[in-house]
């Protein structure tokens, strides 16, 4: 925010006061931006009771609403919405805005349509430490996969994040891009390799396909608090990543520190898709569209693209969640698949629409 | 146009030359290497003896009938491939274009998982019957693509191709889960090991099938290497220079998907090649396409035949996926590459 400038704006000089000049004249429009972000939280609200309240065991709303204020441990609906559907609702909650947000901040940083966190190396370095843990070390508990995806997904962003600026001149989105889209390929070839010869390949589909069944308390408490700073993060950032999306030149001309402002939002990416993608599986769609559909609807500025995103995000994925479990019960669809073919139509709808070019 | 050349200028096309000629003796190389690996050892001399004409029957069999169709197949697709992903960079003005992205792979891959699914007798269909569904297939999705992103008056909008292109391919690859979760591991393992990019086409019928496309789309796209170098600056700009943009993008287009349709039929989804190869030529000879497309094609072709060449030999007798071994070889040479430039 106002420390990534090289001068603050509370003085009023000028390199600030350009700025804030510059994305005066943005193609913006907050009001419907501050509509959407209320529109969509009662709409995300609404949900999460909805599909809390459905499922295997259809349990009514005044129940979901006693069984979180009023917990009673000796009834059998109360456990199942405390141990199983609240913290799953929860999670796709955070894990749709976590996806969502890193993949607005990606695509401001490098102003390319295709970015999103799986650019950086997140979703192959994640894939590639389950492929290992499954073909290695069978029988490893949940929680641990989830911990060494992790681990899997920080160090090939950290490896893509040295390839890219190691070289003179700097990291330019152009070679952030390469460096992560090769990496990807790498990683993707050698989990693919894995998979035909230790014949796991159904299992790791499996695992990428069933994620948020597994969510529980543990991974939320742990979650949630890097999300959430993550998130707060994103946030403060916003008004750099809309300078940065104008362009290098124009963000270095408003007198942005763009070395920081980019190191600082692909930390913040790593924390929000790492996460997510450790603990659900590379659910790509959501940071790859949903930010297109909040530009679409409120225009260029960061400032209200990212928490547009993060409702939208979160509304996406808890309803796709709820579709999953009720399309076919008792089987489950899997939930990114469900989130393709519900946002797949709505985005071709909104890419089309005459006009207004995204 | 030849006085006007700066030194500089000149520098650059015998660079070109240059990189042309060691990248066809490359190929040299690794053919004659290819040729003498396999289950059965065939000595170099041997290999040279028995393609001029002489050697025994079997070692005729070998190389004529079960590695030579392979070695060219290799050849063709890594070169169309790359071409396709070269013409596609430059419609889509986007780096990150490759053929996947007008859908080509996932509709042929989702045809192919299709079938194996649900056809009863999968192992009794007569061969070619694959390629030419996994063709249709991948034809399918990229003319979908074309017409939610064509308007008449506007023609093709780069941003709106990429655009829809994500989403049919989102649409595809959730169809492709659903349905590949519901299969048993046998069915899975042919259909991944498909998916991973698998030149399983081995004998000529297949190199006949793919000629005629790659003879005549590649040519055409290299004769058309002059509209690409003002399609690359963008569309109002290229309409100033006076090309038709209109129509020659959708016949490029066009171009690219033959190309990258009829090879991924025959191999499955190589995906690396194409996206990387033409960035591999950039960074060697620069951004001209008339010396660019060659390079690229040369760079594509040398890379899939060496892949394959390792994919034989390195787990034998079992065969690694070529694709996978495409990307583990390219990839930390394009690093390499991307590492040193400037």
């Amino acid at each position: 925010m106002a420390a990534t400038t090289r001068k603050g704006r509370d003085g009023g000089q000028p390199a600030g006061k350009k700025a804030d000049d510059a994305l005066h004249k943005l193609h913006s429009r907050p009001r419907t931006a501050i509509v959407l972000i209320a529109a969509g939280a009662a709409a995300l609200l609404f949900s999460l009771a909805l599909s809390v309240s459905f499922g295997a065991m259809d349990i009514k709303f005044r129940m979901v609403w006693e069984a979180v204020f009023h917990y009673n441990p000796d009834l059998k609906e109360h456990q199942v919405i405390q141990e199983l559907r609240l913290p799953r609702v929860l999670g796709c909650m955070l894990v749709g805005s976590s996806f969502a947000v890193a993949g607005a901040v990606m695509q401001g940083m490098t102003r390319n349509p295709l970015a999103d966190s799986g650019l950086i190396g997140l979703n192959s370095g994640a894939t590639f430490a389950i492929a290992l843990c499954l073909a290695f070390l069978p029988g490893l508990p949940y929680r641990y996969v989830v911990l060494l995806a992790f681990v899997g997904a920080a160090l090939s962003a950290a490896l893509v994040f040295a390839l890219g600026s190691s070289v003179r001149g700097g990291l330019t989105p152009t070679r952030l891009v390469l460096a992560g889209v090769t990496l990807s390929a790498l990683l993707t070839a050698l989990s693919e390799g894995i998979a035909l010869y230790f014949r796991i390949g159904q299992d790791l589909a499996f695992w990428f396909a069933g994620g948020v069944a597994n969510m529980r308390w543990l991974e939320l408490k742990v979650m949630t608090p890097w999300i959430a700073l993550a998130l707060a993060g994103a946030m403060g950032l916003s008004r750099s990543i809309t300078m940065l999306s104008l362009g290098e030149e124009v963000a270095r001309g408003l007198g942005l520190r763009s070395g920081l402002v980019k190191g600082l939002g692909l930390a913040i990416v790593v924390v929000l898709a790492g996460s997510a993608v450790s603990a659900v599986g590379a659910v790509s769609f959501v940071g790859l569209l949903v930010p297109h559909l909040a530009r679409k609807l409120v225009g260029v500025d960061y400032r209200w693209i990212i928490p547009t995103s993060a409702v939208l995000g979160a509304l996406l994925v808890v309803l796709a969640d709820l579709a999953a479990r009720t399309v076919h019960p008792p089987f489950e669809t899997p939930i990114g698949a469900m989130i393709s073919l519900i946002g797949v139509p709505f985005f071709i709808y909104l890419a089309n629409k005459e006009r207004r070019e995204l | 146009m030849g006085a006007f050349m700066s030194e500089s200028e000149r520098r650059k096309r015998r660079k070109a030359w240059l990189v042309a000629a060691i990248l066809s003796a490359a190929i040299a190389v690794v053919f004659v290497v290819s040729m003498n690996t396999g289950v059965i050892r065939l000595s170099p001399i041997d290999v040279l003896r028995t393609l001029a004409g002489g050697g025994t029957e079997r070692q005729q069999l070998i190389l004529f009938d079960f590695r030579l169709p392979r070695i060219v197949i290799s050849l063709l697709i890594g070169a169309g491939l790359a071409v396709s992903g070269a013409v596609l960079q430059a419609l889509s003005r986007n780096a990150l274009a490759d053929p996947g992205i007008i859908g080509i792979n996932s509709g042929a891959g989702l045809i192919v998982l299709l079938f194996i699914a649900y056809y009863p007798a999968p192992a009794a269909t007569p061969a070619y019957l694959l390629p030419l569904l996994a063709w249709a297939g991948g034809g399918a999705a990229a003319a979908l693509v074309f017409l939610l992103s064509y308007r008449r008056h506007k023609g093709l909008s780069s941003n709106r191709l990429i655009l829809n292109g994500v989403a049919v391919n989102s649409g595809f690859a959730a169809v492709t889960i659903v349905v590949s979760l519901r299969i048993n591991p046998e069915q899975y393992q042919f259909v991944a090991t498909w998916m991973a990019g698998s030149i399983w086409g081995k004998d000529w019928s297949y190199v006949l099938a793919l000629l005629p496309f790659i003879a005549i789309l590649l040519p055409y796209v290299l004769f058309k290497s002059r509209t690409l170098n003002v399609l690359n600056l963008g569309t109002p700009m290229a309409t100033g220079l006076g090309a038709f943009v209109s129509r020659e993008q959708v016949l490029l287009l066009a171009a690219a998907v033959g190309l990258a349709g009829s090879c991924v039929a025959v191999s499955g989804s190589i995906g690396f090649v194409g996206l990387i190869a033409p960035h591999l030529a950039r960074r060697l000879v620069g951004q001209r396409y008339q010396a660019l497309l060659p390079v690229t094609a040369l760079s594509g072709a040398l890379l899939v035949m060496a892949a394959d060449t390792i994919a034989k030999v390195i787990l034998q007798p079992a065969e690694i996926p070529t694709g996978i071994i495409v990307a583990a070889v390219g990839a930390p040479y394009f690093l390499y590459l991307l590492y040193r430039s400037k």
